[in-house]
């Protein structure tokens, strides 16, 4: 039985109804749409604003647009920049190279005790980091790490590792067990193994993996704001910095936080389905 | 699109989980043991020297160092109304958020299940908040949307009857919770929209073949297969939301007064402004005695989502 004879013999006036209210619903998911989008659109336009048009009642919608703005965040922002990408590149490679072997042994060839392991790295997500900052803040000034990126990098490692770990294990469940059998029958070792069957066939699962470690690297600001002062700071803090005390600065924030986001938004936009998945920890595929 | 439902049985080839030899059983740790160990000393030692100076009395601004005080950090703690108040903020926060973000997450799920012009650009649109950085999000909102002489949400709220208000002076803790639902509801949104998409389409076709109307289907049918969606989606969202610290510092520095200041702004503030480790450290203890309270019916929660099998003792 298929849908379509039923449709054909249904009345006129039925189908126009179901028609507008088609329409309808669509209209009222492009308003909701729009609605979420307008403040990061708002963001985008107050960019381009000279600063003397982006605080104006009413607001502007027509200006003359200028990248003043985005000249004078890129003539500052070089040291902050530099630090974010090493480290938020810094702790993802730490990550992938720990949560590989990890994962495989939870899932593979898992140890005897495997869903405890899970559980443990699991848990570590879920105790508040915010509770040990005063003496994370004397370790890091004892063992001369504080301000200094390595800092950054060992933490956020630690931050990402149990995310990653459940992820990178559930693109191993995927491998089919006869590529394992054949790789065996050729007399692959375990090494061997890792590097011609399992890795390959995950490694769009590990650029996934890699893409969400970065994101909340890249994002992150409580651990950065309390353990940095100079010699690390990173991107959040410099949108800080770029709120002064006084004077006009909407058209500088707004620049700023263009710049600071825009890496974030398109990756997550060309990796969409990825998101989702990393996003469960690899729940759901 | 399914949630993993046989995690329980992972290997597909030989196993011996009960008289594996020494070696083999330690060929199986090996690869294991850099990330544990790693893990073990990052996230475990700073709780160690937490619980440590929860019983030191150590101000950074004070010379001489740490020296004991027993119990004195956490008398201060129970009896500090302030620590209290943060706390139930927290849960305040987190909850109102978590609950409306998902709530409108299931709605907009299934707006976006539907076929129709342009799909896939109001899904990347509706996405996009969550993929702003959060410090720039808080910032964004506290100025260019929030401020009461320029800012575009009294602009747009004008013709009805709204003029001028300072959102973050008068409706400061509303503001920021709005903020973590603008950020949060697309996250709820993708995994319920994974949920709804993983449905068997046949199974719908009967229902409509039965007759039975759109509201019972979804209420029969599509909420009971979206509760570990939405199980799911609570508990990430949880986890992340409890920690927000970034719209707090960012968009009220917790005030008015202390009236947006959550426990992570709280101990943020112990720490840099009173410079006092010790108490910061006794009420982390304290947070942290509560978390694994929660934590131990979340991660119970997690095995459901999961469904693994309940490990025996």
């Amino acid at each position: 039985m298929t849908a379509m004879p039923v449709r054909a013999r249904e009345p006129r006036p039925q189908r126009i109804r179901e028609w507008s209210g088609n329409v309808g619903w669509a209209v009222l998911t492009w308003v909701v749409g729009i609605a979420f989008f307008t403040p990061v659109l708002w963001m985008v336009i107050t960019a381009f604003k000279p600063e003397s048009a982006a605080e104006t009642w009413p607001p502007k919608f027509v200006f003359t647009p200028t990248l003043a703005e985005f000249h004078l965040v890129f003539s500052g922002w070089g040291p902050f920049v530099t630090h974010s990408i090493i480290a938020t590149v810094g702790s993802t490679v730490l990550v992938l190279l720990l949560g590989v072997p990890a994962a495989y042994a939870l899932s593979v060839y898992p140890v005897k005790h495997w869903r405890d392991g899970l559980f443990f790295f699991i848990s570590t997500k879920m105790l508040p980091i915010v509770a040990v900052i005063g003496p994370l803040y004397v370790i890091a000034l004892k063992s001369h790490l504080l301000d200094s990126l390595w800092l950054l990098i060992i933490l956020y490692t630690a931050m990402n590792l149990p995310l990653a770990i459940w992820m990178i294990r559930s693109f191993m469940l995927e491998v089919p067990g006869e590529l394992l059998e054949a790789a065996r029958l050729d007399g692959a070792g375990r090494i061997r193994e890792m590097t011609s069957v399992i890795l390959p066939v995950i490694s769009p699962g590990l650029v996934s993996t890699a893409l969400i470690c970065m994101i909340f690297a890249w994002n992150e600001l409580f651990l950065a704001l309390n353990l940095t002062i100079t010699n690390a700071a990173t991107m959040p803090m410099y949108l800080i910095s770029s709120v002064p005390q006084e004077g006009l600065y909407i058209a500088h924030l707004s620049a700023a936080a263009t710049v600071a986001s825009i890496p974030v938004i398109i990756v997550g936009w060309l990796a969409q389905r990825s998101l989702v998945r990393g996003l469960s920890m690899g729940a759901i595929k | 699109m399914t949630v993993v439902e046989d995690l329980a049985p992972p290997p597909k080839v030989e196993v011996r989980p009960r008289g594996m030899s020494r070696r083999e059983a330690w060929q199986r740790r090996l690869p294991l043991l850099p990330a544990l160990i790693y893990v073990v000393v990052v996230t475990q030692i700073p709780f160690v020297v937490t619980l440590w100076y929860s019983f030191q009395n150590y101000f950074f601004d004070v010379p001489g160092g740490a020296h004991f005080t027993g119990l004195s950090n956490y008398t201060t703690v129970f009896t500090n109304a302030n620590f209290r108040a943060s706390l139930v903020r927290s849960v305040v926060m987190t909850a109102s958020a978590v609950i409306v973000a998902m709530v409108l997450g299931v709605a907009l799920a299934i707006l976006l299940d539907r076929k129709f012009f342009g799909r896939g650009v109001v899904r990347t649109m509706v996405i996009t908040p969550f993929l702003v950085m959060p410090a720039a999000a808080a910032l964004v909102w506290a100025g260019p949307m929030l401020d009461p002489n320029f800012g575009l949400v009294n602009w747009l709220l004008q013709p009805f009857g709204v003029h001028h208000v300072a959102w973050l002076s008068t409706q400061a803790l509303a503001s920021v919770i709005v903020v973590m639902i603008w950020q949060w509801t697309p996250f709820m949104t993708l995994i319920v929209l994974a949920g709804l998409q993983s449905q068997p389409p046949d199974t719908l076709e009967a229902a409509k073949v039965d007759g039975a109307g759109a509201f019972a289907t979804f209420r029969e049918l599509t909420l009971p297969h979206l509760r570990p969606y939405i199980e799911l989606g609570i508990l990430l969202g949880s986890i992340y939301l409890v920690n927000a610290f970034d719209a707090v510092r960012l968009m009220t520095n917790g005030g008015p007064g202390t009236s947006t200041t959550n426990l992570p702004f709280y101990l943020y503030q112990q720490v840099n402004y009173a410079f006092d480790v010790g108490g910061a450290a006794a009420a982390g203890v304290v947070t942290v005695i509560l978390t694994i309270i929660v934590a131990t019916f979340a991660l119970r929660m997690f095995a459901r989502v999961f469904q693994f099998e309940e490990a025996k003792g």
